[in-house]
């Protein structure tokens, strides 16, 4: 076959696939992200940790009750997504009315309390998680070997993803959820208990970031420190996407781990910062990002 | 007659004064700059302190009359904050003596303001050959080990055994790029190839890109340059695509202890590698292990601890010695000295400030093979010392006359 820019044409659909296997990654967590924004109007920067609590709840599962993944899968996002409805409780809440940076402050402080917490714990360089065993293995597609687990993440995290853009944008729920965040008192007075559906709002973007962390866990090592790294590139997706457009977060997630993949091709050593040039570009053009509404 | 009790009095100040064979305001102060909260914490990070307050108190510094203070930072792996770090220490914090500072990038930049300054670097958790080749200074020892030494073992060994063509996946840094070149030199010295290589960020998640460049080279030898968490997971990954079961082996060119308790003996079975201390090695170096671990919630230590111990005690030797803590006397000195401890056994230190002792290739075992957690290396040979290290004429130092 021709050399597409000097790359073999299967290598590049390697690299391609590979960018959406990131990518979706990346669609999960500014998933979850967007949604609380959008509902919530807080920047929740604590969302690289409850990424990695996701993952580490996987492990003790493993660890001290012999669950597997499966049940991490279902039961992580219950405990991470609890304690996120506790956080919520306890101190978003005062938040509200306040200027955006107080949110983003007190999540971010969070962020590095809990870090810090589980890298005293449990050290730098992370604790082994085994691939569940009915995913083991995997398919040669002629110009890659494709790992099973590789294609269960895109199949579900896409499945996640479009449910959660039905959910809210095409059922009555989130017709109240989008109309709570228009206009609260108006909505309240139709009888619609809102501080509770903002509640359960925040406690589900956070599951998501849990589900993310268990999906990660057995490709990368259960680390204290997997989310710090990723929130930053995860934000950036948000921004590009729109602040707080759902289907922009989802777009964007899986767009640009397409975008990183074929860096890592054709430049690697940029591979880590092509997703900030290209934020910059879109803020430069389009402030409000891809898919956002200037308000 | 208050004129003449102020010169008595400026006279009996002087007379106080430190002159050249003191130790500087009465204590030797050491400082360990490494990463204390990334990817490399566990192998170097508070460890590292550990075994440098284990030094300090081994050697008895208080009962000879020394008094020693240990302080540490967090370098970051960026070696500006590193550098801002170690003028800080050295011009305002009368920081006599800086060790470990894994991370060659921070390294050489540390090296080079060691010298301005005539201050004296132990370095322990580097891994650059050039500490000891083109950058080599009179104020430096390379302790554990470095780039050429792991290319020489790890290499050597796999090239012989038939893996001659080669394809690197290399961290983006001066480390990286250092270990590379030398596992290079190695390869086509042995008559092997290097069919391509991918340089990637330091502090890199995600390895399925270039493990994919990897596969598509079809060479034998899939040569990991890098350290710490970039290798653990590249380990992983490679797992996780077959790398192994479509016949290409992984060759971790510098694996730590950490690294593969972090990964666990089922992936980690079988690398083979190089290092220069493993706590298992015998009663002196379990009782080290012993005590260390107790101090360090359980981590056992890796080479790069045991090479801040060594050289921390071979510096207060030579400070007890001169009674002076002046860097560049106290190098001078610790050269002159030949090194004895209970980590590496006898050893010398060369001009070029080449710390030299033997090295070992070890085999991680299989999971049936481990009586429990950190039995984890069985030894395949032993590289000894006088072969182990780069020829002292073959670096390029100008403090080596020819």
């Amino acid at each position: 076959m021709i050399p597409i820019l000097g790359i073999p044409p299967q290598a590049l659909f390697g690299q391609l696939l590979i960018g959406l296997i990131n990518g979706s990654f990346y669609a999960l967590l500014s998933l979850g992200l967007a949604v609380i924004f959008g509902l919530l109007n807080i920047i929740n920067f604590t969302h690289g940790a409850q990424y990695m609590m996701g993952a580490f709840v996987a492990w003790f599962l493993l660890q001290y009750a012999g669950l597997g993944y499966w049940w991490a899968l279902l039961i992580a996002p219950i405990v991470v997504g609890a304690l996120g409805i506790l956080l919520e409780r306890v101190m978003l809440k005062r938040l509200y009315g306040l200027d955006h940076l107080y949110g983003l402050l007190l999540t971010f402080g969070l962020a590095l309390i809990i870090q810090g917490l589980f890298r005293n714990q449990f050290g730098s360089s992370g604790q082994p998680y085994t691939l569940p065993a009915q995913l083991a293995g995997g398919q040669n597609l002629g110009f890659m070997f494709l790992p099973n687990y590789r294609a269960w993440v895109i199949g579900f995290s896409l499945t996640i993803c479009l449910a959660t853009w039905f959910v809210i944008e095409r059922t009555r729920l989130g017709a109240y959820l989008r109309a709570a965040t228009e206009n609260p008192t108006l909505v309240q007075a139709f009888g619609i208990n809102v501080p509770r559906m903002i509640t359960l709002t925040y406690g589900f973007g956070v599951s998501l970031a849990a589900l993310a962390g268990v999906m990660a866990a057995p490709i990368y090592q259960v680390n204290p420190l997997m989310g710090a790294d990723l929130i930053i590139v995860v934000f950036a997706v948000v921004v590009i996407g729109g602040m707080g457009s759902i289907l922009g977060s989802i777009v964007t997630g899986f767009g640009l781990g397409i975008i990183e993949g074929l860096t890592k091709v054709f430049y690697p050593e940029a591979s880590n910062t092509v997703i900030f040039v290209i934020m910059v570009l879109v803020l430069l053009v389009k402030p409000a990002g891809l898919f956002g509404r200037a308000q | 007659m208050l004129h003449r009790f102020l010169i008595a009095l400026t006279a009996v100040a002087l007379a106080a004064g430190p002159s050249a064979a003191e130790i500087s305001d009465g204590i030797i102060k050491i400082g360990v700059l490494n990463d204390q909260s990334s990817l490399y914490a566990d192998l170097t990070g508070q460890g590292s302190v550990v075994a440098a307050r284990m030094a300090v108190e081994d050697y008895g510094a208080a009962a000879k009359g020394l008094k020693v203070e240990i302080i540490f930072a967090d370098h970051q792996n960026k070696p500006d904050i590193g550098s801002a770090v170690a003028r800080q220490w050295y011009d305002a914090d009368k920081v006599d003596v800086i060790v470990d500072v894994p991370n060659s990038g921070v390294a050489l930049a540390v090296n080079q303001i060691t010298r301005d300054k005539g201050k004296a670097f132990l370095v322990s958790g580097a891994a650059s050959s050039d500490i000891t080749g083109k950058a080599c200074s009179p104020n430096t020892v390379h302790w554990t080990y470095d780039t050429w030494a792991l290319a020489n073992g790890t290499g050597n060994a796999i090239v012989k055994t038939g893996g001659d063509s080669w394809f690197f996946i290399t961290a983006d840094y001066a480390f990286g790029l250092a270990l590379e070149r030398d596992v290079e030199a190695v390869v086509l010295k042995n008559g092997g190839k290097v069919l391509g290589r991918v340089r990637h960020p330091l502090n890199n998640a995600d390895f399925s890109s270039f493990l994919l460049q990897a596969q598509a080279s079809k060479a034998k030898i899939v040569g990991l340059a890098n350290a710490g968490g970039d290798t653990t997971n590249a380990i992983k990954q490679a797992a996780e695509f077959g790398l192994v079961k479509g016949g290409q082996n992984l060759a971790g060119l510098l694996v730590f202890i950490t690294d593969v308790h972090a990964l666990g003996l089922p992936t980690a079975q079988g690398l083979i590698f190089t290092e220069t201390f493993y706590w298992d090695m015998n009663d002196r170096t379990r009782a080290f292990a012993k005590k260390f671990a107790e101090r360090n919630r359980g981590i056992h230590p890796t080479m790069i601890h045991a090479g801040v111990y060594a050289s921390v005690l071979h510096y207060l030797k030579a400070v007890e010695a001169l009674k002076s803590d002046e860097g560049t006397k106290v190098i001078e000195k610790m050269k002159a000295t030949p090194t004895d401890d209970v980590l590496f056994g006898k050893g010398t230190i060369r001009a070029d400030g080449r710390k030299i002792h033997p090295a070992y290739l070890f085999e991680v075992k299989k999971p049936n093979e481990s009586k429990g957690a950190w039995d984890y290396y069985k030894l395949r040979a032993t590289i000894p010392a006088e072969q182990a290290f780069r020829p002292v004429d073959q670096g390029d130092c100008p403090l080596v006359k020819k």
